[in-house]
């Protein structure tokens, strides 16, 4: 002890280095936001001055507060997990979910009730439906991501999370990244390249948090005291270096000046098109499809306390699902100025990867074999479950879609939305609110507040989702057919706005359906905070059974 | 050694499973996307088709800005229906300066590939200012502010040597006179309406908004949805010219 307390205090590479980093970034913001062009991007550039200082001034802090020895990695022959930025990026996806939600919302009711718009720039449709996007793809999804996995890369490899500042890095400046992102679309400041927004120096940033959270899980990877890696593992890792590959790709851009948010992509016109939905489809497959098949492959067996049903089928489903998913984004192309190759490749592929998704829904759901029972008492298993069944709906339907056929009549209409919100209501929300679930109690270690009302939860988003996905199909499908028929004549016979006002019934269904399911995500979100934050009545009784957890 | 037990070597050891994972996922995008730049049906040159004028491309950039691709794409398909609806399908060098392309994947308004001339420019200006006062059971928002602000082109010769570096053809002379090009085409019988219209052929150069006293956005936006599908002249097209 004594020769412990002898240890001088000095400051790690880590804190010098990310302060005096995050000093100069404070003081470059400065000189932009002075000499910014438009004021939008001089108050982005004060929000990064503001933000970079309190930063540095909290590793300042946190420095002077901590002891002079470093935190051991293991204490008492256990690992010493690293929760803290595991618990910020809990509460943010809850948060950034219901928010994105609430956001979507907005937006369905704009569609049926136009006046909805305000005449207002920063709610008008087209910077609100690409802020409900980004806010449930990437702050909801994106922190369920990052918590989940720098949970499971600790847990699955007995080790530590490496770094630090480096996981605190990862997570306060991804969100600070969706606070810029989003808050930019309000003010018009985008690139307009669906699911890829954000403007240069967003992307910027978001560069460096992405490399930082690759190093950090690699890391922990390496760290690990298991001999194999587990699956798991292999999905978040898949999914992490190809989203850097694609974001690099897809964004490379010039700004037109470092004063100026405003930037001009390198590729242009049909090569931009391919590139874009290279891009955009694997941002379906590898952020919401391969992500979340890494919390599939966790929590599932986790919770239903049985191991992963086929081992050789996880491992035919990793490679094939990541080497197909790549080809699919011309399928977004059909009958476009794209080359006829490209687009039959994408829909071959397209078609092809039905397999490898079928694949992984049945290791998901055979992992149930001998607990189904536990579908009729565990409504978060059950919530896991259905959310691999929508994976396995929505990865039949879309091969259905891609076919030139079909997405000759789809193409353009509702039925993509319903589609898409079948796999990121059913499939993305449920496997998430799922992990949340177990990831909750288990961060804080107290028992879940309410199941009763996970099970409200459950059968209320349910109902919504149904009420959304058959609305989007009746008037994808409607609309699809409206633009393309006839008299007997041979003229067409619809205007284009008479299919516009065919969609309202439809749209105000689906607001409907979209406000259940919010209401659903309400639930939850009281639930996690009483069980954080647990009444005095309640208390005594959670720390006991959190006690006897622990005694276990 | 069976295959299964092979696959080891990715499970315990996590660079061989991230290089093992960079391999397999670049050799899609590699042959999907490498062919594009080269292949002639991709790279043709169309008389008719030239980069944006200033005020052309200020107007294109307020439609980024505004997130119009939400709801409208600007790519005619190759099906019946759509080209007696739209017009010609569009080609794939009519997008060759768009950065970003904007074909957009969701019809919620019309296609807009070819609205250039469809409408009069009274007509636009009152559609973004109350879409309803025309189209009554429109669902699209209403964009007053285009035409109450005055449109910032300070910059805009920097936009364009931008572009010039990204390899669009703009000249010199284009970009010394980006700034007076954006004034002269917004004003209706300007004296140097002939010199823009030789540095941008078929440019369109009239008050716009119906406000002359200003250049306002919607001055901008108006000059790049009336200039939307017209370059290339479809009567002299040759759609044989690139089947080998």
């Amino acid at each position: 002890m004594s020769e412990a307390r002898a240890v001088a205090k000095s400051m790690t590479l880590g804190e010098s280095g990310t302060a005096i980093a995050l000093g100069a970034l404070a003081f470059l913001s400065l000189v932009v936001a002075a000499r910014a062009h438009t004021p939008e991007y001089a108050f982005h550039a004060y929000l990064f001055s503001a933000a970079s200082l309190i930063a540095m001034f909290a590793i300042l802090y946190r420095y002077t507060e901590r002891r002079s020895e470093p935190i051991p990695p293991e204490l008492d022959d256990k690992p010493n997990y690293n929760m803290g930025p595991i618990k910020f990026a809990s509460v943010a996806s809850m948060v950034w979910g219901i928010a994105g939600f609430t956001v979507g919302l907005i937006a369905a009711l704009q569609l049926a009730y136009p006046v909805l718009n305000f005449d207002l720039p920063w709610l008008s449709f087209g910077r609100i439906r690409p802020l409900h996007t980004s806010a449930v793809i990437f702050a909801f999804g994106g922190n369920v991501l990052i918590a989940t996995s720098l949970y499971v890369v600790q847990r699955t490899s007995r080790a530590r999370l490496v770094g630090d500042i480096a996981p605190w890095f990862v997570v306060l400046g991804y969100n600070f990244f969706i606070v810029i992102a989003g808050s930019g679309y309000l003010l018009g400041i985008t690139q307009s390249k669906e699911y890829a927004e954000p403007e240069w120096y967003a992307d910027l940033l978001l560069t460096v948090v992405w490399v930082v959270y690759l190093l950090v899980f690699l890391g922990t990877l390496m760290r690990r005291k298991e001999p194999h890696i587990y699956v798991a593992n292999w999905f978040y890792l898949a999914f992490i270096v190809t989203i850097a590959v694609l974001h690099l790709g897809n964004n490379a851009a010039i700004p037109v000046s470092i004063f100026s948010p405003k930037s001009y992509i390198v590729w242009s016109g049909v090569q931009d098109a391919m590139v874009q939905w290279w891009y955009g489809h694997n941002a379906v497959g590898f952020f919401l499809t391969a992500g979340f098949l890494g919390i599939m492959y966790y929590f599932i067996p986790k919770r239903a306390d049985r191991p992963v049903y086929s081992y050789r089928l996880s491992i035919i489903h990793f490679w094939s699902l990541i080497f197909i998913y790549i080809w699919a984004g011309p399928h977004h192309l059909h009958y476009t100025a794209l080359p006829d190759w490209a687009q039959t490749l994408g829909m071959t592929f397209s078609v092809i990867l039905w397999m490898p998704s079928w694949g992984g829904m049945i290791n998901g759901i055979m992992t149930l074999s001998g607990a189904w029972d536990k579908l009729r008492t565990d409504p978060v298993l059950r919530m896991m479950v259905v959310s691999v069944a929508f994976y396995g709906m929505a990865t039949f339907e879309g091969p259905l879609m891609s076919v030139k056929a079909v997405n000759s009549l789809s193409h353009y209409t509702d039925w993509t939305i319903g589609h898409v919100h079948s796999g990121a209501l059913g499939w993305v929300g449920y496997i998430s609110f799922g992990a949340l679930y177990c990831l909750v109690p288990w961060l804080w270690n107290r028992p879940l507040y309410s199941l009763k009302l996970v099970n409200w939860h459950f059968w209320i988003s349910t109902l919504g989702i149904v009420l959304y996905i058959s609305a989007m199909w009746v008037s994808g499908i409607l609309q699809g057919l409206m633009w393309r028929a006839y008299t007997n004549l041979g003229f067409l016979e619809y205007s284009f706005i008479e299919t516009v006002e065919a969609m309202h019934p439809f749209y105000a269904i689906r607001a409907l359906g979209g406000s259940l399911f919010l209401a659903g995500a309400l639930i939850m979100a009281w639930n996690l905070w009483r069980t954080v934050y647990p009444r005095q009545a309640d208390a005594p009784a959670a720390i006991a059974s959190a006690q006897t957890a622990i005694a276990r | 050694m069976s295959l299964w037990a092979r696959h080891a070597i990715f499970e315990k050891n996590s660079i061989v499973l991230l290089i093992g994972v960079l391999i397999v996922i670049s050799i899609g995008g590699i042959v999907e996307i490498a062919p594009l730049f080269y292949l002639k049906n991709t790279i043709e040159k169309v008389d008719g088709v030239r980069p944006y004028a200033p005020l052309e491309l200020a107007g294109r950039n307020i439609y980024v800005r505004e997130g119009c691709y939400n709801c409208h794409s600007q790519m005619v398909r190759t099906l019946r229906d759509e080209v007696e609806r739209y017009g010609h399908y569009s080609l794939a060098a009519e997008s060759m300066y768009d950065r970003p392309f904007q074909w957009g994947s969701k019809r919620t308004g019309p296609d807009l590939a070819r609205v250039g001339g469809k409408y009069s420019d009274d007509w636009h200006r009152d559609h973004l200012n109350a879409p309803k006062s025309v189209v009554p059971s429109t669902v699209m928002p209403a964009y007053p502010w285009l035409a109450r602000a005055d449109l910032d082109f300070r910059h805009i010769a920097t936009d364009l040597s931008v572009q010039a570096r990204l390899g669009v053809p703009y000249t010199p002379e284009m970009i010394a006179n980006a700034v007076r090009d954006v004034t002269i085409q917004a004003t209706t019988d300007h004296a140097d309406a002939d010199a823009l219209v030789q540095r941008y052929p078929k440019a369109q150069a009239r008050d716009f908004d119906g406000n002359p006293r200003r250049i306002t956005e919607a001055d901008a936006l108006i000059a790049y949805l009336q200039m939307l599908g017209t370059q290339v002249d479809f009567t002299r097209y040759d759609d044989k010219a690139n089947i080998r």
